[in-house]
């Protein structure tokens, strides 16, 4: 597993901030991200995540792997929009500017190009934000927000132990595949689909019949160490809110709501700058 | 519906599950670059055998975490009909009776009629709409994509799904009527 | 003194079972007090570990008659949290009780449920975590740590409830023996210091005996059917008679034909006194001859400066070299991490080696696939829930021919042969689901024997069977070993089992071959042992007690005498 995203300890600001304070910033941030089209906040986000991700400190082997695979995703998305829909732009934006021919029919005017243009920002801005999230914040310390946050303590858990046994999961899986394997069940391309999904379902059946049972197992530990005993629980991993994560939940809250206004003060998410 | 002990971990280990299958597919073969996704089979049995929440919750959850580990960004716009799927398929976990080990005829028919319905739901339904409202995204292109996801989902969860179901519910049920043959 | 547990005529039938699970239990056990319970596998032991606990009646419900007490309280009248408060219990399963994502975490689960406040939380934990020696580990998640550390955080995590009874529910089976016997230690230094009720669930007697218990309550077929001080169980026969393992010197003391008596105290072999059966001991160890050894045959598996490593600069095998001959039954030994399962998973073709080759009659295999290697080399692994994916056993053990496209008929007539061997024919249309974990672990087994490979690999053949399924599915193996000529190759911390059915013990230590002797030798070789974490046998110290001048010679002997004289359960076809 070359490529995945994994919590780092290490000590910046940003990382001794509040699991909450990081869950409110990325849910108004990706929010806000979701239901702006205006170009100038979506640059402005932009260039603010690029400078938040440079304070957390973030290596580029931590990421780089994952950014990759995203602008490859992006692009194939990009040229996808351009080919199924090459007047998208012009239907935004009302007028059509065309720039120079690509193949076939497909014409390209500035307005698609404009419009793509602000697709790619809207990812670009997103993409910061869940790298910071996801390395900066100590899952355990994360969990433990969730209930700071009205959401239930058994959900708060259940994601606990979702990441808890992630690992172990992925562990089970490569050794029952390696061992399915020797018995003769191969992945290879040459079978018939058929046959293919009926070797991955012997890849599966133990993986999942197995975690069945583990299901049991951990569900009678949790149950003899009082788990569910209390309308409430305390965390150990909980942190106290600091004036700083006040601080940035408020900045936060009000730059989303002065982004939201400036976007939809004319009525339209979309910044028109072609009439 | 009851979100007990065993449900919050079913949840969890579910979650993980799917998070786990993300990255593993079935190439189809015929078409290049296409797959099938064995975690949409998952999906359908573990909201089956647990019910609506913990379908939801796997579903939700799975897929966002899923993408935020390997894919380094949330589409919520496909996170949420996952969500769906485990919902509408875990309103009828009682009537699938895998656990009672009742899984068989009637019952396997009835589990993809709502497996089919629940993907035409997600994928034809709410993940283009989405995808419009959040992304503008030209409206051919998501429902085509939409389109896509669901046929390949309803091939793996109609086999995969059903096997596993079937298997799950042949090992726990019927324990008594057992006799050793010579 | 009222007692702390107690049942009067209790019996208990689970809800999903025709016959009861637990007939008539009577039992008093006092504050303070530390009690071994001991039983062949199904005996009922577990299921009266969960009515102590209170997963009986309410995760697993069922009907009960008769009275029970714990704490001075009637736990049908109270919930299972209730029960929790006074009873903690460290399940077998480690990683099924490890749910924190750290050290900490999980030692604090109980302190969260509780609602115990941030300050008061972190410093209880410090402390419990001190008491464990597990105080360097807070920080670090469960995939950093041994399955003995990850016990001492299971202890942790229930003494931090300030509980007034522990529960050990098979502390050793997931542990090697070295480690197994710190864990024993380790209880016993928290029944002394904490003043706890403490009670083992164990049927490996000679590894919990390493430190004293008070009693010993050995429970059978659903009833208790001894209560009594260690000394005077061990002088008994009960033990053999319900399929319970004696300590090897009080086994060796019955061959010599000694009376084991209670006051000579064979509960240690530290305290055994041996004045009385010195003479017979030293004169029986005279008898026995051991055979002339086989010659040698032909080099069927053969690695040669094997090198592998995950990251440049931390080898997890270097330079092994060793070469197994057609026929032979060796053990792979060594504490975890030494690099037993990679080793495997190189032959197997898994892992690719950095360095080295493998050799198969002669024959390079490393060009070979996994598919292919899995024709002539057969793994079976250590879980078989990991293994098992058709939900009819018949289905299973026929999938690897069926996946070669073998004809209908001889796949029939060859997974019925496998099955008769293994003993599962009456099961053949059962689901696997209504099998005991051995049975299951049988039908991995002949799943893999199916296909008739040359050498077969067996990661922890035993893990958490009872002498009785030990015995059968090692006889089992030795008639597959003599009888069809299958090399075996075990991988084992299991040291009767490499003492009395592996002809060769290859021990690994951080990635290196130590040592490459007969068991008998590595067994009896204090330094060895210790580095690769097994323990010494105790036939060694009775050898030496008895002023036995060769206890390699003594071992040997013992394990011949033993092997030709009480294993004659012949397999039947």
């Amino acid at each position: 597993m070359g490529r995945v995203l994994t919590y780092e300890e290490k000590d910046t600001w940003m990382h001794r901030l509040c699991g909450v304070t990081k869950f409110v910033f990325f849910l108004l941030w990706s929010m806000t991200s979701m239901m702006t089209y205006d170009t100038r906040i979506l640059l402005v986000m932009v260039v603010l995540s690029i400078i938040l991700y440079r304070t957390s400190r973030t290596r580029w082997r931590q990421v780089g792997a994952v950014f990759k695979f995203i602008l490859l995703f992006l692009t194939i998305n990009l040229i996808a929009i351009f080919f199924f829909s090459p007047g998208q732009g012009t239907k935004i934006y009302g007028t059509d500017t065309p720039l120079f021919h690509v193949v076939g029919p497909y014409v390209m005017n500035a307005e698609q190009l404009f419009y793509e243009f602000n697709v790619f920002l809207k990812y670009m801005t997103v993409v910061p934000a869940v790298f910071i999230f996801i390395v900066t914040t100590n899952p355990s310390e994360f969990a433990a927000s969730l209930n700071r946050v009205g959401i239930s303590y058994k959900f708060g858990y259940a994601f606990a132990i979702a990441l808890r046994y992630i690992p172990d999961v992925q562990d089970d899986f490569r050794t029952i595949r390696n061992a399915q394997e020797a018995r003769g069940i191969e992945m290879s391309k040459k079978a018939k689909l058929s046959s293919r999904i009926k070797n991955m379902a012997a890849i599966i059946f133990p993986l999942v019949f197995s975690s069945m049972d583990r299901i049991d197992v951990v569900s009678n530990a949790m149950e003899l160490r009082g788990f569910g005993k209390n309308k409430k629980r305390t965390w150990y991993m909980a942190r106290e809110l600091k004036p700083l994560d006040y601080t940035v939940i408020i900045v936060t809250a009000l730059a989303s709501a002065v982004a939201l206004f400036i976007t939809y003060h004319d009525g339209n998410r979309f910044y028109n700058p072609f009439v | 519906m009851k979100f007990g002990i065993k449900e919050v971990v079913a949840a969890g280990i579910g979650t993980a599950l799917f998070v786990a299958l993300t990255q593993v597919q079935i190439p189809l073969g015929f078409i290049p670059n296409t797959a099938l996704q064995p975690r949409a089979a998952l999906l359908v049995f573990i909201s089956a055998v647990f019910g609506p929440i913990v379908g939801g919750i796997v579903g939700f959850l799975g897929h966002a975490l899923g993408d935020a580990f390997f894919y380094g960004s949330v589409w919520w716009s496909w996170v949420v009909p996952e969500a769906v799927v485990g919902i509408l398929v875990g309103i009828f976990a009682n009537k699938f009776a895998i656990k009672e080990g009742g899984f068989s005829g009637k019952n396997i028919v009835f589990f993809n009629v709502i497996q089919v319905i629940g993907n035409a739901l997600a994928w034809i339904l709410c993940a283009p709409i989405l995808d419009i409202v959040i992304y503008a995204e030209p409206a051919n292109k998501v429902f085509l994509q939409g389109i896509w996801a669901f046929i390949g989902n309803i091939i793996i969860a109609g086999v995969l799904g059903s096997i596993l179901a079937y298997a799950y519910s042949e090992i726990s049920g019927k324990s008594s009527s057992l006799e050793k043959e010579d | 003194m009222e007692p702390i547990i107690s049942f009067s005529n209790f019996t208990f039938k689970y809800r999903t079972q025709v016959e009861p699970t637990l007939y008539d239990i009577n039992l008093n056990i006092y504050p303070g007090e530390k009690v071994l319970i001991i039983g062949p596998s199904g005996s009922g032991k577990s299921t009266l570990a969960h009515c102590i606990n209170g997963l009986v009646p309410f995760s697993y419900s069922g009907d009960i008659t008769g009275e029970y007490s714990i704490c001075g309280k009637d736990p049908k009248k109270m919930d299972i949290f209730g029960l929790s408060q006074m009873v903690g219990t460290v399940l077998q399963d480690t990683d099924g009780q490890f749910i924190g994502l750290t050290v900490a975490e999980d030692i604090a689960f109980a302190l969260e449920n509780d609602c115990v406040p941030g300050e008061e939380m972190k410093r209880k934990v410090d402390e419990v975590a001190d008491t464990v020696h597990a105080k360097e580990l807070l920080l670090n998640s469960p995939f950093a740590l041994s399955g003995g550390q990850k016990q001492r955080v299971s202890m942790a995590g229930v003494l931090v409830d300030d509980v007034d009874i522990l529960l050990f529910d098979e502390p050793l089976a997931n542990l090697d023996p070295a480690t197994g016997k710190t864990a024993i230690a380790l209880i016993d230094e928290i029944h002394k210091t904490q003043k706890k009720t403490v009670l083992i669930i164990e049927h490996r007697l000679e590894d919990a005996l390493y430190r004293d218990v008070d009693r010993i309550i050995l429970v059978s077929e659903g009833r208790i059917v001894c209560d009594a001080k260690p000394d005077e169980l061990l002088a008994g026969d009960l033990l053999r008679e319900h399929g319970i393992r004696e300590p090897l010197y009080v086994t060796a003391l019955k061959h010599a034909g000694c009376t084991v008596t209670e006051d000579s105290h064979p509960a240690h072999i530290e305290t055994l006194y041996t004045d009385l059966y010195k003479e017979k001991v030293k004169a029986w160890f005279e008898s026995v001859s051991l055979p002339e050894k086989k010659p040698s045959s032909e080099e069927i598996l053969s690695v040669s400066r094997l090198g592998f490593s995950y990251a440049p600069d931390k080898p997890v095998l270097k330079d092994v070299s060793f070469a197994i001959r057609r026929g032979e039954m060796t053990a792979i030994v060594g504490k975890n991490g030494a690099g037993k399962t990679t080793l495997s998973n190189l032959i197997c073709g898994f892992l690719k080696p950095d360095a080295g080759e493998i050799f198969l009659e002669g024959k390079d295999i490393t060009p070979l696939s996994v598919k292919e290697r899995g024709e002539v080399v057969g793994l079976v692994m250590q879980n078989p829930n990991q293994m098992i994916s058709k939900p009819m056993i018949y289905d299973e053990v026929a999938l690897g021919l069926s996946v070669r496209g073998f004809p209908e008929e001889e796949i029939k007539e060859r997974v019925y042969r496998v099955l008769k061997i293994c003993g599962l024919y009456q099961f053949r249309n059962w689901p696997v689901g209504a099998l005991s974990f051995g049975q299951k672990k049988r039908v991995t087994i002949a799943s893999i024997l199916v296909m008739d490979p040359k050498v077969i690999i067996l990661d922890e053949p035993t893990a958490g069977q009872d002498y009785r399924h030990y015995t059968e599915i090692m006889e089992f193996l030795k008639y597959l070993n003599e009888g069809q000529g299958i090399t075996i190759l075990m991988i084992t911390h299991d040291m009767h089992l490499m003492l009395e059915y592996t002809d060769r013990a290859i021990v690994l230590a951080d990635g290196e071959l130590l040592c490459d002797d007969k068991p008998a030798r590595v067994l009896t070789d204090e330094a060895l042992a210790q580095r690769a974490y097994l323990k010494k046998t105790s036939l060694y110290e009775l050898a030496d007690k008895c002023d036995i001048a060769d206890p390699v010679m003594f071992t040997e002997r013992f394990i011949y005498y033993e092997r030709e004289n009480h294993h004659g359960t012949s397999v039947n076809l």
